[in-house]
């Protein structure tokens, strides 16, 4: 075998040795140093130098060793990480941004109020630590469910339906067509802009009222229908396509009728699938600013009624506390309410997505792999 | 060129379960040698070890050594990608990149390590690959179409020809026929025949009448029973396997009373 | 085969077949499937419907813009010149964006279909579908308070460095709150679309395809481009699209991000509106005839995003045939 070591073996080319990444990393670490120093030395800087120089010399020094197909391999390898990495960082930034300065002021007061009767003075009188901050966001929390639910309660069956339309009853030369046609404008809807989406239900209702303020949750939750009813349908067509066509030959073969088969046995099959994708939707359009700003207006009191007056969401509510703070003068308090009701959205978001994969592990039909 | 294999106590992992156990055998050159046995036994499974192709599937790793003319494979410092372009596979499935016309098909892993190669080079390499692997005559009118649009016969040997364009030593052929129809197997049985003067063959197959045909030597394979490792039976020329077997397991299979 | 499914109509239809009575068909009547089936169609209409009212609504409301004095608009120039710098500015945004997003994008992708450990790849997936569901505001409010200020030692240097070029022609802006800003924070926002879809695409590479590709003597790399990314090419594209939709069509975060204003070809200073941003900005203060040209640029964004899809589309179709998808 000592034979095979000292020849030059036609198996194994030159290897670049286990430790060299790091090596090539301290290089690059105070390579990095010395460059961003020449440039007036920032930490960022530094990071985007080293960065650069590792993963321009790691490559080279591969290449060299190994050969240049390993060289480019390399250099891949570390591109491809290196875009892992840089994706990472701003989700952290992001996450610890929101904890950092959201979990100060989340308390009692920040879910159970709102901001009626909080003024500028009220909120200088928080910054100058004579009383406590006053103003939450409840009626933005309330808002956002109450618009939520109605574009949920909209959309879902509109959604559902169509789905059902798409997968079972497409058969048809004409119902194909339509189905095509269909399909065709649910696509063109997913692609419709947020604020989009926003005006056009504004101003199907200003040309129903004729009122140009017409503003209540109702319009936003119109609003938003148009925004999920495209997520429901494909998630909901997706699900029915994977159920067995068995199932419903089965089905059929008992003597079913077909609208009995799909409520009986296809829905229920894919109930799963559909309620986590009905989730996810919910927790993608709870999210949205641009079309609530122009439907539903802002107040800062409470409001439960969708059909009548203007209503708050949490993530208008950010946007106002942010770009029009309540003191002018003490920026900060309503800053610091914003980012407690961004905690907040974040925190239900994040669970809303928790839910539909439970949803999904734990309602899905059990396979007999 | 073509090169003799020794695979002295290999052990194939998945993980944890030991899926094929303490192999020894002697590979010779310039011959084909077949592997059989029944489903599951490991046959598939050790073949992919000698080019470290199980390396693919997460968690698989061999104890043991395979030499190449006395190098081994799993030596420190061996480049699998090197082993790869010495030791080449042809697959259970015809697989031409679908993307790429037949001549780019052939020229698939030549081009992999020269990083030039002139026209008129290129035209030669695919034509004398083409007509090792018996296809020229059917595809020289046009090999600027996709390789998908042939036959699966046709395909099968496009692949042998890529896998040929790269000058390996040794043409690992793992079911080679097993997705074809009765003639494009004949062509490809006659085509493994001609390959041997030149390198060294070993096919896995399921199809005893074609292990007797190809096949200059045999492997029985084995396995005792679901979780229990695959083994090496019996190792002997062909015509002693399938005619004076010396293990009762063996001629139970070849004579078809099992498996 | 599900367990649940197949028991159903036996438990839930056999007594009442039982019942019915001879010759009066099955469980209930065709009628109920005549119906069953118009709800289903009306639902479906009612989305074309729907699509035909945003049209419709929109256009209702934009067309006073239409032969209006070029006094009355914003500016007092008319539309186009109105609009002009609003869709350029938003279609300098998407492209950044889209330059920033792709590359690492599918970098993250490929991290996680054929890079990463086994066992990290699941995870890596639901962290960055996390990225993809903060709400934008929220990137919004980051991008302003947290990135901006960041960023502008690099404005600064580049402004310096590279200043003969217009795009980056100094001074910096000292807020960082330019459209470059707004551009990161988009591409950030549309990064786990492309990382989504693509990994989604690279992970039906055919394993024999890439066993060929391996037996061959490929590297990893070769691998990947001998065989993944002729096979994911439509996917990636159209996954660049659909990023590109988003951005084109993504308000809050330039509009806390920016400081806007007349068209300005330095991208490191402030100025520059996107179409979304001006809407969301103007329309909550909005009445009479700006409110009208404020839904007439929606109308115009809704056509460039329109266009956009369709080009995904037809793009998508016309490579599908060289995917390999079927082979």
């Amino acid at each position: 075998m000592s034979t095979a070591t000292l020849r030059k073996s036609s198996l194994a080319g030159g290897q670049a040795p286990r430790w060299l990444p790091f090596a090539v990393g301290a290089g690059a670490l105070v390579l990095g140093a010395a460059l961003a120093s020449l440039a007036g030395f920032s930490i960022g800087l530094w990071a985007v130098f080293a960065g650069l120089l590792f993963v321009v010399a790691g490559p080279a020094v591969v290449g060299a060793i190994e050969g240049r197909r390993k060289g480019v391999d390399a250099l891949a390898r570390y591109l491809v990480y290196g875009a892992f990495l840089l994706a990472l960082i701003p989700l952290v930034s992001v996450i610890y941004t929101v904890l950092a300065r959201g979990l100060p002021g989340l308390d009692l007061n920040m879910l159970m109020t709102s901001m009626g009767g909080v003024t500028g003075a009220t909120d200088n009188a928080a910054a100058a630590g004579e009383t406590p901050v006053y103003g939450g966001a409840y009626h933005a929390i309330l808002g956002t469910l109450v618009v939520t639910f109605w574009a949920t309660l909209m959309s879902v069956p509109v959604g559902l339906l169509t789905a059902i339309f798409l997968v079972e009853y497409s058969g048809g030369r004409i119902s194909g067509l339509i189905a095509r046609i269909i399909t065709f404008l649910v696509d063109v809807m997913t692609g419709i802009p947020s604020i989009v989406a926003g005006l056009f239900a504004a101003a199907l209702f200003v040309q129903i009222f004729d009122d140009p303020s017409m503003r209540m949750g109702f319009i936003a939750s119109v609003a938003l229908s148009v925004l999920m009813i495209p997520t429901v349908v494909r998630n909901a067509e997706e699900m029915l396509r994977i159920v067995p066509n068995e199932l419903r030959e089965a089905s059929y073969a008992l003597g079913v009728r077909k609208w009995r088969t799909i409520a009986k046995v296809v829905i229920p099959t894919a109930i799963s699938g559909i309620s986590s994708g009905v989730t996810l939707a919910i927790a993608r359009v709870i999210g949205e600013t641009a079309p609530i700003l122009v439907t539903a207006g802002f107040v800062t009191t409470i409001n439960a009624n969708a059909f009548s007056g203007w209503m708050t969401t949490l993530p208008t509510y950010i946007y106002y506390q942010i770009v029009t703070p309540t003191s002018p003068t003490n920026p900060g308090i309503s800053e610091g309410r914003a980012w407690s009701a961004a905690l907040i959205l974040i925190v239900i978001v994040m669970v809303l997505n928790l839910l539909a994969r439970l949803i999904a592990k734990i309602f899905a039909p059990k396979t007999g792999r | 060129m073509s090169k003799r294999i020794d695979v002295e106590s290999l052990n194939v992992y998945y993980g944890d379960f030991l899926a094929v156990e303490d192999v020894n055998i002697q590979i010779d050159p310039r011959a084909v040698t077949a592997f059989i046995g029944p489903s599951g036994c490991g046959k598939s499974t050790f073949l992919r070890t000698l080019n470290r192709m199980h390396e693919v599937v997460p968690g698989a790793r061999v104890e043991g050594k395979v030499n190449l003319d006395g190098e081994d494979l799993y030596g420190r410092g061996v480049d699998p990608v090197r082993v790869r372009s010495q030791v080449g596979m042809v697959f259970q499935r015809p697989n031409p990149f679908p993307t790429m016309s037949i001549r780019d098909n052939v020229l698939a892993g030549a081009k992999l390590n020269s990083r030039r190669m002139s026209r008129s080079a290129a035209d030669e390499l695919v034509e004398s690959s083409l007509r090792g692997a018996n296809l020229w005559e059917e595809v020289k009118d046009r090999l600027g179409k996709p390789g998908s649009g042939l036959s699966g016969g046709q395909q099968q040997r496009l692949c042998i020809a890529r896998t040929i364009a790269v000058k390996p030593d040794v043409i690992l052929m793992d079911e080679p026929c097993s997705a074809l129809d009765p003639i494009s197997t004949l062509a490809v049985e006659d085509l493994i025949s001609e390959l041997q003067e030149e390198y060294t063959v070993v096919i896995v197959t399921h199809n005893m009448q074609q292990a007797a045909r190809v096949s200059h030597k045999t492997a029985f394979f084995n396995i005792a029973g679901t979780g229990k490792p695959g083994r090496l039976i019996e190792y002997a020329p062909t015509q002693e396997i399938f005619n004076n077997p010396k293990n009762q397991a063996t001629e139970d299979y070849v004579s078809g009373r099992f498996g | 085969m599900t367990r649940i499914a197949p028991t159903e109509p036996e438990t839930g239809e056999a007594p009442a077949e039982r019942r019915a009575p001879r010759g009066a068909g099955p469980s209930g009547s065709p009628r109920q499937d005549a119906a069953f089936s118009g709800l289903a169609l009306g639902a479906s209409l009612l989305i074309l419907v729907v699509l035909a009212g945003v049209a419709l609504f929109l256009c209702l409301q934009a067309w006073p813009v239409v032969g209006a004095p070029a006094e009355e608009f914003y500016g007092g120039e008319g539309f186009l010149s109105y609009i002009w710098p609003l869709v350029a500015g938003t279609l300098i945004a998407a492209a950044i964006a889209l330059v920033i997003a792709t590359p690492v994008g599918v970098g993250v992708a490929l991290y996680i279909s054929h890079y990463a450990p086994r066992r990290l790849a699941k995870p890596v997936g639901y962290v960055i579908d996390l990225l993809a569901a903060i709400p934008s505001i929220i990137f919004g409010a980051w991008g302003a308070s947290v990135l901006a200020p960041r960023i502008v030692p690099l404005y600064d240097w580049l402004g310096a460095y590279l200043g003969f070029i217009p795009i980056f022609a100094g001074p910096a802006s000292a807020t960082g709150k330019t459209i470059l800003t707004a551009s990161v924070v988009l591409g950030i926002m549309i990064l786990p679309i492309i990382t989504s879809m693509s990994r989604e695409i690279f992970q039906q590479t055919p394993v024999l395809q890439q066993e060929a590709a391996l037996g061959l003597g490929a590297t990893r790399w070769e691998m990947v481009r001998m065989t993944v990314f002729p096979f994911a090419r439509a996917g990636i594209i159209s996954s660049v699209m659909l990023g590109l939709g988003r951005a084109l069509g993504e308000t809050m975060a330039v509009t806390l991000v920016l400081s806007g204003g007349p068209f300005n070809p330095s991208l490191i200073q402030s100025g520059n509106q996107t179409v979304a941003s001006e809407i969301a900005l103007n329309f909550p203060e909005a009445y009479g005839f700006r409110m009208n040209e404020l839904i007439a640029a929606g109308l115009v964004l809704f056509l460039i995003t329109l266009v956009v899809n369709m080009l995904a589309r037809f793009v998508v179709s016309r490579y599908k045939e060289f995917s390999g998808a079927n082979s």
